[in-house]
């Protein structure tokens, strides 16, 4: 099994568009590929798909419940707990659990000497598996509306990822935060989608520094090529990033895509074109560290 | 007057409309909020007047000299970020929390927690009044605290300043984040494309307004690059009573305006983008 991670810092380049037609091309040519999009807050791309709901599974969090019979008011929860999650006025016997803060890490249940802490599992998300012609092939995250982080449900989502895949294409969350880097660390080889604009340019530096810390091989493919200026193309020279492929700007792709449709279906040129990108990429980091 | 302008889905626009809004008024606090890639200033080139350390939490290290691969740390760990690898305990920094859990446990006291004090929050002034932003560290927790900061650090310079309107540019997404944009703010925008993305986007964004007791008004970029799109998007609004602000055409001028360093309106004020601009935040000032 080899993972590729279809990542962005900047947000709308064409990530989703990207993992998709991938998807779409390999599974066209009968490889046993997954598709898991692991944009928890915006997930989109079972949409493209005409894919069969086989399966939901619910990601829970524990958060503390304080029998307040039981609590003395000593307030080393409140001390433990490093998300500021506890509200406690010990003179007037108030004791409340701020749920949205809690981060679920059990740190308050240690404190606890009196046995008042118990816990209870909240909804953070969903986790739903699908099945297209027949395989199950798509995973997609999904964040409950309210929640402040996708982490959790974005890990769950990797966990379902399929051993017996070749390939599993997995969609990542914009910018080079915490959820970005839940994605891309679970990846073998990141593909950075990024547009010829300067802000494109500018996130597509603070992902490149990212990887680099993270030691991830990557490449670059430039979306929407011939609008805006050359300064990507420069940069990628200048830093010896590989440029994978350059998917020119086109009305007819954005009126196809916006419609939810596959272009890779009806433009054979751009499949054959993402196909020998996958199969350079496989041919190239293939072999060493995908024995997972 | 504080106005915030999200969308839920990343690349619809809202920094570019925010950016015209900045520079529609005469005087403006500008609060870049999407710290996690924060553009405005490459449009907008602010004098660096302040920087101030934002420490977005804490990670676990190990100290080896102490440690004596007993393992409680990792029973106790809930964020799977502790493990053995060859009879040594490693704690990975990509899945620790900061919680401090395990550096109270640990009965050796081997386990210091680390500040992450990479991140940076800027401001000073630009060619339409005073910038805030900040910029987060690869990697950190993108908690909506530095968005806090930045919203503070805005709120005070309007006082100091008597500089009134207030723009935020919110990051994408519906998480923390973007719920710190939002909250208290007087006005949100929320940008939109006429995608099946876009739609479904939008609807999450819209929820998570509503969710704060907010009035969202949207606004549907490149609207004509799929009209049946902005039709289904317009019914949607119009179902659940949701204002649609103002729609723009697409045009090349909105990236080429970007490339020159410019605002739309700045770049080409007679553009039927800028006019409609011009239109939608003039009714937002009433």
């Amino acid at each position: 099994m080899f993972k590729i991670a279809v990542a962005s810092g900047k947000g709308g380049t064409g990530k989703t568009f990207v993992a998709t037609n991938i998807f779409y091309t390999l599974q066209q040519q009968n490889q046993r590929v997954m598709l898991a999009d692991c944009d928890a807050e915006a997930p989109n791309a079972v949409a493209f798909f005409d894919a069969k709901l086989i399966g939901t599974s619910e990601v829970t969090q524990q958060v503390p419940v304080i029998n307040t019979d039981a609590c003395t008011f000593c307030g080393r929860c409140r001390e433990y707990c490093n998300y500021n999650a506890i509200f406690i006025l010990p003179p007037m016997r108030i004791i409340n659990v701020i749920e949205d803060m809690c981060h679920g890490c059990g740190a308050c249940s240690v404190a606890c000497r009196e046995g008042a802490i118990s816990e209870k599992p909240v909804t953070m998300g969903k986790v739903d598996v699908y099945s297209l012609n027949g395989a199950t092939s798509l995973i997609e995250a999904r964040m409950n509306i309210g929640v402040m982080s996708p982490v959790s449900i974005i890990k769950a989502a990797i966990r379902k990822v399929d051993h017996q895949s070749d390939v599993v294409i997995l969609d990542a969350p914009p910018g080079t935060s915490c959820p970005f880097i839940q994605t891309v660390s679970a990846s073998d080889y990141v593909i950075l989608v990024t547009e010829p604009t300067p802000f494109g340019l500018s996130d597509l530096k603070q992902s490149v520094e990212t990887l680099k810390i993270i030691k991830k091989p990557f490449g670059v493919i430039i979306n929407r090529a011939g609008s805006g200026n050359k300064d990507v193309q420069d940069y990628l020279w200048k830093e010896k990033i590989p440029l994978l492929i350059e998917i020119p700007f086109k009305k007819e792709i954005a009126v196809l895509y916006s419609t939810g449709k596959i272009v890779a279906e009806t433009d054979l040129f751009f499949a054959e074109q993402l196909s020998q990108v996958i199969k350079n990429i496989l041919s190239n980091h293939g072999n060493s560290h995908n024995q997972r | 007057m504080e106005t915030a302008i999200i969308s839920g889905k990343g690349g619809t626009g809202k920094s570019s409309i925010s950016a015209a809004f900045a520079t529609l008024s005469d005087n403006v606090v500008l609060a870049d909020c999407d710290v996690d890639a924060a553009n405005l200033y490459l449009l907008f080139d602010p004098s660096r007047e302040e920087e101030e350390v934002y420490i977005a939490g804490h990670k676990a290290v190990i100290d080896y000299a102490r440690c004596t691969s007993c393992g409680l740390c990792i029973d106790y760990c809930r964020f799977d970020a502790i493990s053995f690898q060859n009879d040594k305990v490693i704690i990975s920094q990509i899945s620790c929390d900061g919680c401090f859990l395990c550096s109270r446990i640990c009965p050796e006291k081997a386990i210091k927690m680390v500040s992450n004090d990479k991140s940076r929050m800027y401001s000073g002034s630009f060619r339409n009044g005073k910038m805030v932003y900040g910029r987060l560290a690869p990697g950190e927790e993108n908690s909506g605290k530095l968005v806090n900061m930045v919203r503070a650090k805005a709120k005070k310079i309007s006082a100091t300043t008597g500089i009134g309107q207030i723009i935020l540019d919110g990051p994408p997404g519906i998480g923390c984040p973007v719920i710190s944009t939002i909250t208290g703010a007087d006005k949100v925008f929320i940008v939109t494309e006429p995608t099946i993305s876009g739609l479904s986007d939008m609807q999450r964004a819209v929820e998570i307004v509503l969710k704060f007791s907010l009035e969202p008004r949207v606004i549907i970029n490149k609207h004509d690059l799929n009209s049946s799109m902005t039709e289904r998007i317009m019914g949607w609004c119009d179902l659940n009573g949701i204002e649609v602000a103002g729609l723009l055409p697409f045009d090349p001028k909105m990236v080429e305006s970007m490339v020159h360093g410019k605002s739309i309106t700045e770049f080409d004020p007679e553009n039927k983008i800028s006019r409609e601009l011009r239109k939608i935040w003039n009714n937002n000032l009433k």
